[in-house]
């Protein structure tokens, strides 16, 4: 049987199903890092992805264009963030409940969205063809190669956007002066005040690239992975963005290690249930063990930063 | 006014914060150009609020401000600092994970290629003005790695790149040691001469006197009036301050130990950077004696101080307290053993910042019988305690429920006092006890030392303030390297260049004078 499954796992299709299944969470994953990084908690990812991808899908048929179905997901997804800013930066509610608001909007309001715009129940299936997915490339040189070709070359156009973003994130971070900003005040608000920061002006920033970012995930979900709308597609993968972003230590390149974790996880459950005897209830858990590791990974990472806060705090008073 | 020098002009001045504190009633306050204005006043006085009105970061409900001659309206930092002003905070506004460089060009970072930021340029603009006001920083370091003296100098510097002319500073020398001000001093010096006005706030009466030309005092959130340095005695800017004499000097009988309540033998800890922070530390703490413990920071005394209270553990030696061994017992047993402690690290060992007055002060004693009525407590007895505490140890504040993070930095330290030496306590652990706090509580907690340690109580006093040690302990011993360098049974007749040359290792006394530290 472990024969079996080495089998499975060394073939190409199985990498690019990996990177395939990683890319949605990565979108919604930097999306984390970079409200993260600013010090706000975006936890509505998965209902800015799920809103994302239905107006993806509703914006490529009303105009037959796949790339206005894109940057329409991508404008919902920079409005749904700002929203939950406003709620939380202008009228000081919760950001949590602002974010959780977004994702029961996700959740339920897009089927009424959906109903209100066509008429129809639960999914697009009858709005989607070829022309409006999102078209995959192949890469000429590196197609030709054995095994890596295969799994590398004929993704998405968002599938190598998503990889491409990880590091235009990280230089946004490290090398702009909005980067500086952002860090600085996500680590010291009232620092970054003291030297004319406006620190709304950065968290809004933040929060509208956040949305921006979980908007293309919501669009590669509708718009390629499973070509259509339906209510319940996006399945968690917003919180486990979260979790990848905690896992990676809300640094981009670490981010990316751990979708690519938990993409392999999803991966691995569809090939190992497809295997004989192999109970396909202990497969099922796979992701979410991977999930649950992650998060309370998260759990730690959150009560050291608890602790540096009270230290920080502390030398402030002696100072 | 009649002088029409004045840089700043604020002119009736009043701040009540939304929870209702009138932090600042009428307040005038005027700086002539490039003198050094003291600042001073109780805590809770509303040094800092005047102060973060002037920057900008807070605005006034009622007043005016008037800049080089013009009136102002300052409704964000970056108003204040276009006027000129910049301002060095009470706490540091640091971001710790970004170096020097990058903290000082915050917010002005220097661009190339349109977006990307040029950290060459901002390292060399950093030691640019590192050079020209001769304070020197290292632009590459992180500020999380950099010593505390340092990070004020960044905080100077992030200030004068903005082309601040103005400069306040919120009690800049109560993390400094003695050296560190010094230079601090010799800086704003220079500033003064380059013609820089600089608005000083301090606790420090001798650092007022030392560098100030004139003061301005608050009391209550109102002014006390404006007053020359130089002709105004220490006596005179205290009763100012305080309402009524303020004896400066501790009076105390001699001490007459009894029984001894602490018993240090060998302590010996390593850190985890491999350092020996304690060599075989021996010493021990009697009734009805203060024991204080002098040293420069960093010689040991933070990890005692930890181990004496389980906060860590030694890799070994004993500790017992009247014979009972308190290394792993958890804080309540020990606390149960009648220890109190006042810790260096307020916000962290001292205070639940987000819970009440009340609820803080409790803290320690809410399982007593009295507090408690069968399973709930007993409130009205809870209120009568904690009223009785507020007004013993005059914790300024609006109710027993306010949060302890709305007071002022001095008047949280009181609320930690308050608990611990309350508590009838038979050794009290008082690690710099009067850190941030002004003369007339100064003076209160020293007396309350004193008369708990000549009441039958074991006192042992840290502190970074060598003036503070060497006058509230009845003996003390020098820590050098985690050892014990001197002991003195009598500190009437020390001096402190003899103290320095201990404090710094280069002398020390010989076993036999040491040994009579630790006492049976
Ligand atoms: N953010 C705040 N909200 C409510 N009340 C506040 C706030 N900050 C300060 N206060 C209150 O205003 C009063 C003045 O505080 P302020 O910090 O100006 O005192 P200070 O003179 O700087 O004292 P210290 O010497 O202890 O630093 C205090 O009673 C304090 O409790
Ligand atoms: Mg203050």
């Amino acid at each position: 049987m472990f024969e079996q499954f080495l089998d499975t796992i060394l073939k190409a299709d199985f990498l690019f199903s990996i990177i395939r299944i990683t890319a949605p969470i990565l979108f919604a994953a930097l999306g984390a890092v970079v409200a993260e990084k600013a010090g706000v908690v975006n936890i509505g990812l998965e209902g800015i992805m799920s809103i994302s991808a239905l107006f993806g899908v509703l914006f490529s048929y009303w105009t037959q264009s796949w790339l206005v179905g894109v940057l329409g997901a991508l404008v919902v997804g920079v409005l749904l963030g700002l929203l939950i800013g406003f709620f939380a930066l202008k009228l000081k509610t919760d950001i949590i409940l602002a974010g959780i608001a977004v994702n029961m909007i996700g959740g339920g309001g897009t089927i009424f969205l959906l109903y209100m715009f066509t008429g129809m129940r639960g999914n697009t299936g009858a709005l989607v063809s070829q022309n409006i997915l999102i078209p995959t490339i192949n890469i000429p040189l590196i197609k030709s190669i054995p095994i890596l070709g295969e799994s590398i070359s004929g993704h998405s156009v968002l599938t190598y956007l998503a990889f491409i973003l990880v590091f235009l994130i990280a230089g946004l971070l490290y090398k702009t002066s909005l980067g500086l900003n952002i860090r600085a005040v996500g680590e010291n608000d009232q620092a970054a005040q003291s030297v004319g920061i406006s620190v709304l002006r950065i968290k809004y920033i933040a929060i509208g690239i956040s949305g921006a970012l979980a908007g293309l995930g919501g669009a590669f979900m509708s718009m390629y992975y499973s070509q259509g709308w339906n209510s319940g597609m996006i399945a968690g993968r917003g919180f486990i963005a979260l979790a990848a972003q905690a896992m990676g230590r809300t640094e981009p390149i670490g981010t990316m290690l751990s979708s690519l974790l938990f993409g392999f996880a999803q991966a691995l459950r569809t090939k190992v249930s497809g295997l004989q005897g192999v109970s396909s209830y202990l497969v099922s858990l796979i992701p979410y063990v991977f999930t649950i590791v992650g998060l309370v990974l998260y759990a730690i990472s959150t009560t050291k930063k608890v602790h540096k806060y009270r230290q920080t705090q502390a030398e402030a008073v002696e100072a | 006014m009649e002088n029409d020098n004045f840089i700043i002009q604020m002119k009736g001045i009043s701040k009540v914060y939304p929870n209702g504190i009138a932090a600042n009633r009428n307040v005038d306050f005027f700086v002539k150009e490039g003198e050094i204005h003291a600042l001073m006043g109780e805590n809770g006085a509303g040094k800092s609020t005047l102060m973060k009105i002037l920057f900008g970061l807070e605005q006034p409900t009622e007043g005016e401000i008037i800049i080089n001659g013009e009136e102002v309206s300052l409704t964000s930092p970056s108003d204040a600092i276009s006027r000129g002003i910049g301002m060095v905070h009470q706490h540091f506004m640091l971001i710790p994970s970004l170096t020097v460089a990058e903290n000082i060009v915050l917010g002005m970072a220097p661009i190339k290629k349109g977006i990307l930021i040029d950290y060459k340029k901002a390292v060399q603009i950093t030691e640019e003005v590192s050079q020209k006001y001769n304070l020197n920083v290292n632009p590459n370091a992180k500020v999380m790695d950099i010593p505390v003296g340092m990070k004020q100098k960044v905080e100077i510097l992030k200030a004068l790149v903005r082309g601040a002319n103005i400069l306040i500073l919120d009690e800049p020398t109560a993390v400094l040691t003695t050296q560190e001000t010094s230079e601090l001093f010799k800086e704003l010096i220079i500033l003064k001469q380059l013609g820089y006005t600089i608005i000083f706030i301090s606790h420090k009466l001798n650092e007022i006197k030392q560098i100030t030309d004139r003061l301005t005092i608050m009391r209550g959130g109102k002014s006390m009036g404006v007053y020359e340095t130089a002709s105004t005695s220490e006596q005179e800017i205290s009763r100012l301050m305080v309402g009524r004499d303020v004896i400066l000097n501790v009076e105390k009988d001699k001490s007459q130990p009894t029984e001894t309540v602490l018993k240090v033998r060998n302590l010996e800890y390593t850190n985890k950077w491999n350092k020996k922070m304690l060599d075989f530390l021996s010493f021990s703490v009697r009734q009805g004696e203060i024991l204080g413990i002098a040293g420069v920071e960093g010689n040991g005394q933070r990890e005692l101080v930890e181990m004496l209270f389980n906060l860590n553990t030694p890799d070994s030696g004993t500790i017992t307290v009247n014979g009972v061994n308190i290394i792993n017992l958890p804080q309540d047993k020990i606390r149960d053993n009648r220890v109190s402690l006042i810790p260096e690290d307020r916000m962290t060992y001292g205070i639940a910042d987000a819970a009440s007055i009340e609820e803080n002060v409790i803290s320690d004693r809410y399982t007593e019988k009295h507090f408690n009525n069968g399973p709930l407590f007993d409130m009205k007895m809870i209120h009568k305690e904690s009223d009785k505490l507020i007004k013993n140890y005059a914790i300024l504040c609006k109710s027993r429920k306010q949060q302890v993070k709305m007071l002022s930095g001095g008047n949280i330290q009181k609320v930690v006092v308050a608990r611990e030496l309350s508590s009838d306590p038979i050794l009290i652990i008082a690690d710099q006890p009067t850190r941030g706090i002004d003369v007339g509580s100064t003076e209160f907690i020293r007396n309350k030392l004193v008369h708990l340690s000549r009441a039958g109580a074991a006192v042992l006093l840290v502190s970074a303030d060598l003036n503070e040690v060497m006058e509230l302990s009845d003996s003390l011993i020098v820590l050098y390297g985690g050892k014990v360098v001197a002991y003195f049974d009598d500190t009437s007749a020390l001096d402190d260049t003899v103290m320095g040359e201990y404090m710094l290792g280069l002398k020390h006394q010989s076993p036999e004078e040491i040994e009579r530290v630790c006492h049976e």
